[in-house]
Protein backbone atom coordinates (compact mmCIF):
# COMPACT_ATOMS: atom_id res chain seq x y z
CA UNK A 1 0.00 0.00 0.00
CA UNK A 2 0.86 4.12 -0.22
CA UNK A 3 3.87 5.81 0.86
CA UNK A 4 4.74 7.13 4.43
CA UNK A 5 5.48 11.00 3.94
CA UNK A 6 6.39 12.81 7.32
CA UNK A 7 6.87 16.81 7.34
CA UNK A 8 8.80 18.30 9.97
CA UNK A 9 8.60 21.89 8.88
CA UNK A 10 5.83 24.96 9.58
CA UNK A 11 3.57 24.98 7.20
CA UNK A 12 4.44 29.00 7.62
CA UNK A 13 7.96 29.34 7.72
CA UNK A 14 8.36 27.41 4.21
CA UNK A 15 6.67 25.21 1.47
CA UNK A 16 7.55 21.81 2.88
CA UNK A 17 3.88 20.54 3.21
CA UNK A 18 1.89 22.70 0.08
CA UNK A 19 5.58 20.83 -1.78
CA UNK A 20 4.57 17.24 -0.36
CA UNK A 21 0.41 17.98 -0.81
CA UNK A 22 1.70 18.19 -4.65
CA UNK A 23 3.42 15.00 -4.95
CA UNK A 24 1.10 12.57 -2.90
CA UNK A 25 -1.08 9.66 -3.94
CA UNK A 26 -4.18 8.04 -3.51
CA UNK A 27 -3.79 5.82 -0.30
CA UNK A 28 -1.02 7.72 1.05
CA UNK A 29 -0.13 8.82 4.30
CA UNK A 30 1.10 12.32 5.42
CA UNK A 31 2.44 12.08 9.28
CA UNK A 32 2.77 15.47 10.59
CA UNK A 33 5.63 15.84 13.26
CA UNK A 34 7.73 18.37 14.99
CA UNK A 35 7.13 21.97 13.88
CA UNK A 36 5.19 20.35 11.18
CA UNK A 37 1.99 19.67 13.23
CA UNK A 38 0.84 23.84 13.45
CA UNK A 39 -0.65 22.52 9.87
CA UNK A 40 -3.43 20.98 11.51
CA UNK A 41 -3.99 23.61 13.91
CA UNK A 42 -7.69 24.72 13.32
CA UNK A 43 -8.65 28.33 12.36
CA UNK A 44 -5.36 28.55 10.31
CA UNK A 45 -4.97 29.56 6.67
CA UNK A 46 -2.44 25.65 6.55
CA UNK A 47 -5.54 23.93 7.51
CA UNK A 48 -7.78 24.81 4.99
CA UNK A 49 -5.31 23.55 2.69
CA UNK A 50 -4.96 20.54 4.29
CA UNK A 51 -8.39 19.28 5.05
CA UNK A 52 -9.18 20.10 0.90
CA UNK A 53 -6.45 17.32 0.45
CA UNK A 54 -8.60 14.05 -1.20
CA UNK A 55 -7.53 10.61 -0.81
CA UNK A 56 -4.79 10.87 2.19
CA UNK A 57 -5.12 9.70 5.39
CA UNK A 58 -3.42 13.04 7.74
CA UNK A 59 -2.24 12.25 11.22
CA UNK A 60 -0.10 13.91 13.70
CA UNK A 61 2.13 12.94 16.39
CA UNK A 62 1.18 13.37 20.33
CA UNK A 63 4.39 13.64 21.48
CA UNK A 64 4.87 17.09 19.43
CA UNK A 65 1.51 18.29 19.22
CA UNK A 66 1.26 17.99 23.61
CA UNK A 67 4.37 19.68 23.46
CA UNK A 68 3.16 22.87 21.72
CA UNK A 69 -0.15 22.97 23.36
CA UNK A 70 -2.22 22.19 20.78
CA UNK A 71 -4.35 19.18 22.11
CA UNK A 72 -7.82 20.22 21.97
CA UNK A 73 -6.92 22.63 18.93
CA UNK A 74 -6.86 20.56 15.63
CA UNK A 75 -8.91 20.02 12.93
CA UNK A 76 -11.46 17.19 12.29
CA UNK A 77 -10.17 13.92 10.79
CA UNK A 78 -6.25 14.19 11.65
CA UNK A 79 -5.24 11.06 13.49
CA UNK A 80 -3.28 11.56 16.31
CA UNK A 81 -0.43 8.74 16.47
CA UNK A 82 2.15 7.95 19.48
CA UNK A 83 5.63 6.64 18.63
CA UNK A 84 4.46 3.20 18.64
CA UNK A 85 1.66 4.14 15.59
CA UNK A 86 4.38 6.05 13.69
CA UNK A 87 6.61 2.78 13.48
CA UNK A 88 3.16 0.49 12.41
CA UNK A 89 2.65 3.46 9.65
CA UNK A 90 6.48 2.89 8.84
CA UNK A 91 5.41 -0.71 8.70
CA UNK A 92 2.17 -0.54 7.35
CA UNK A 93 3.50 1.36 4.17
CA UNK A 94 5.76 0.71 1.45
CA UNK A 95 8.68 3.14 1.62
CA UNK A 96 9.01 6.51 3.21
CA UNK A 97 9.75 9.95 2.15
CA UNK A 98 10.96 12.18 4.81
CA UNK A 99 9.51 16.38 3.48
CA UNK A 100 12.36 18.34 5.41
CA UNK B 1 24.12 60.47 28.59
CA UNK B 2 22.38 57.65 29.35
CA UNK B 3 24.31 54.31 28.38
CA UNK B 4 20.50 52.59 28.65
CA UNK B 5 20.06 51.10 24.69
CA UNK B 6 16.96 49.74 23.80
CA UNK B 7 17.28 46.22 23.26
CA UNK B 8 15.05 44.05 20.81
CA UNK B 9 14.93 40.50 20.69
CA UNK B 10 12.83 39.72 17.98
CA UNK B 11 11.55 35.92 17.82
CA UNK B 12 10.29 34.11 14.62
CA UNK B 13 11.02 30.51 15.58
CA UNK B 14 8.55 27.97 16.65
CA UNK B 15 9.52 26.37 19.90
CA UNK B 16 10.76 22.81 20.03
CA UNK B 17 11.70 22.52 16.36
CA UNK B 18 15.10 24.15 16.70
CA UNK B 19 16.40 25.70 19.82
CA UNK B 20 16.50 29.16 18.47
CA UNK B 21 13.71 29.96 21.36
CA UNK B 22 15.32 28.65 24.31
CA UNK B 23 18.66 30.20 22.94
CA UNK B 24 16.90 33.76 22.76
CA UNK B 25 15.19 33.34 25.81
CA UNK B 26 18.55 32.39 27.48
CA UNK B 27 20.14 35.60 25.95
CA UNK B 28 17.07 37.65 27.35
CA UNK B 29 17.85 36.84 30.51
CA UNK B 30 21.49 38.07 30.10
CA UNK B 31 20.62 41.23 28.55
CA UNK B 32 18.42 42.25 31.24
CA UNK B 33 20.92 41.64 33.98
CA UNK B 34 22.63 44.10 32.64
CA UNK B 35 19.72 46.99 33.24
CA UNK B 36 19.13 47.76 29.53
CA UNK B 37 15.53 48.82 28.22
CA UNK B 38 14.87 45.15 27.11
CA UNK B 39 11.40 44.31 24.39
CA UNK B 40 10.73 41.64 23.12
CA UNK B 41 9.03 40.87 19.67
CA UNK B 42 7.08 37.71 18.54
CA UNK B 43 6.28 37.97 15.23
CA UNK B 44 6.03 35.22 12.44
CA UNK B 45 6.36 31.36 13.64
CA UNK B 46 7.76 33.04 17.13
CA UNK B 47 4.10 33.81 18.27
CA UNK B 48 3.73 29.56 18.83
CA UNK B 49 6.38 30.39 21.70
CA UNK B 50 3.37 31.88 23.85
CA UNK B 51 0.83 29.71 23.21
CA UNK B 52 0.16 28.53 26.41
CA UNK B 53 -0.35 24.89 27.73
CA UNK B 54 2.89 22.91 26.56
CA UNK B 55 3.23 19.22 27.39
CA UNK B 56 6.96 18.60 26.59
CA UNK B 57 6.92 15.13 28.72
CA UNK B 58 6.57 12.65 25.79
CA UNK B 59 9.54 14.85 24.00
CA UNK B 60 12.15 14.27 26.46
CA UNK B 61 12.73 17.65 26.79
CA UNK B 62 12.56 20.67 29.34
CA UNK B 63 9.49 22.51 29.77
CA UNK B 64 11.33 26.21 29.58
CA UNK B 65 7.33 27.73 29.38
CA UNK B 66 7.79 28.95 32.72
CA UNK B 67 10.68 30.98 32.24
CA UNK B 68 8.67 33.43 29.90
CA UNK B 69 5.92 33.95 32.62
CA UNK B 70 8.83 34.87 34.98
CA UNK B 71 10.45 37.64 32.79
CA UNK B 72 8.47 40.12 34.56
CA UNK B 73 10.37 39.54 37.45
CA UNK B 74 13.42 40.42 35.38
CA UNK B 75 12.01 43.81 34.96
CA UNK B 76 10.43 42.79 31.20
CA UNK B 77 7.65 44.95 30.82
CA UNK B 78 7.46 44.85 27.17
CA UNK B 79 6.23 41.95 24.57
CA UNK B 80 4.98 42.54 21.85
CA UNK B 81 2.85 40.22 19.46
CA UNK B 82 2.16 41.02 16.06
CA UNK B 83 -1.79 40.65 15.22
CA UNK B 84 -1.22 39.13 11.46
CA UNK B 85 1.06 36.69 12.27
CA UNK B 86 -1.47 35.24 15.17
CA UNK B 87 -4.35 35.54 12.67
CA UNK B 88 -2.75 33.98 10.23
CA UNK B 89 -2.56 31.08 12.28
CA UNK B 90 -5.90 30.72 13.58
CA UNK B 91 -4.69 32.41 17.15
CA UNK B 92 -6.08 35.15 19.28
CA UNK B 93 -4.74 36.86 22.42
CA UNK B 94 -6.75 34.31 24.42
CA UNK B 95 -4.67 31.24 23.36
CA UNK B 96 -1.08 32.97 25.12
CA UNK B 97 0.52 32.24 28.12
CA UNK B 98 -0.05 35.44 30.56
CA UNK B 99 2.58 37.36 31.10
CA UNK B 100 2.97 40.07 33.26
CA UNK B 101 4.79 42.84 35.69
CA UNK B 102 4.82 44.81 38.47
CA UNK B 103 4.33 48.54 37.82
CA UNK B 104 6.40 50.97 39.80
CA UNK B 105 4.52 54.05 39.38
CA UNK B 106 1.41 52.79 39.74
CA UNK B 107 1.75 51.49 43.68
CA UNK B 108 3.33 48.17 42.00
CA UNK B 109 0.00 46.74 40.69
CA UNK B 110 0.53 43.62 38.14
CA UNK B 111 0.02 44.40 34.75
CA UNK B 112 0.04 42.52 31.36
CA UNK B 113 3.15 42.78 29.53
CA UNK B 114 1.97 41.26 26.15
CA UNK B 115 0.98 44.50 23.34
CA UNK B 116 -0.96 43.06 20.60
CA UNK B 117 0.30 45.25 17.96
CA UNK B 118 0.14 45.60 13.93
CA UNK B 119 2.61 44.85 11.47
CA UNK B 120 3.11 48.32 10.56
CA UNK B 121 3.57 49.38 14.58
CA UNK B 122 6.07 45.88 14.82
CA UNK B 123 8.19 48.01 12.01
CA UNK B 124 8.19 51.01 13.55
CA UNK B 125 9.00 49.11 17.03
CA UNK B 126 12.11 47.69 15.02
CA UNK B 127 13.25 51.34 13.69
CA UNK B 128 13.08 52.79 17.42
CA UNK B 129 15.29 50.65 18.68
CA UNK B 130 18.98 50.87 19.30
CA UNK B 131 19.98 47.34 19.28
CA UNK B 132 18.16 44.15 17.72
CA UNK B 133 19.12 40.57 18.13
CA UNK B 134 17.24 38.05 15.87
CA UNK B 135 16.07 34.53 16.68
Amino acid sequence: MGMLHTVNKSPYQCNTLESCLNHVGEGDVVLLIEDGVYAAMKGGRAADVLSAVQGVKVCVLSADVKARGLEGKLIDGVEVVDYAGFVDLVTETDKTQAWL
Amino acid sequence: MSDVKKFLYVNRKAPHGTIYALESLEVVLIGAAFEQDVALAFLDDGVYQLVKGWDTSELGVKNFQPAYTALGDYDIQKVYVERESLEERGLSEDDLIEMTYEDEDDDWAEKSSIRIVSREEMAQIMRDSDVILSF
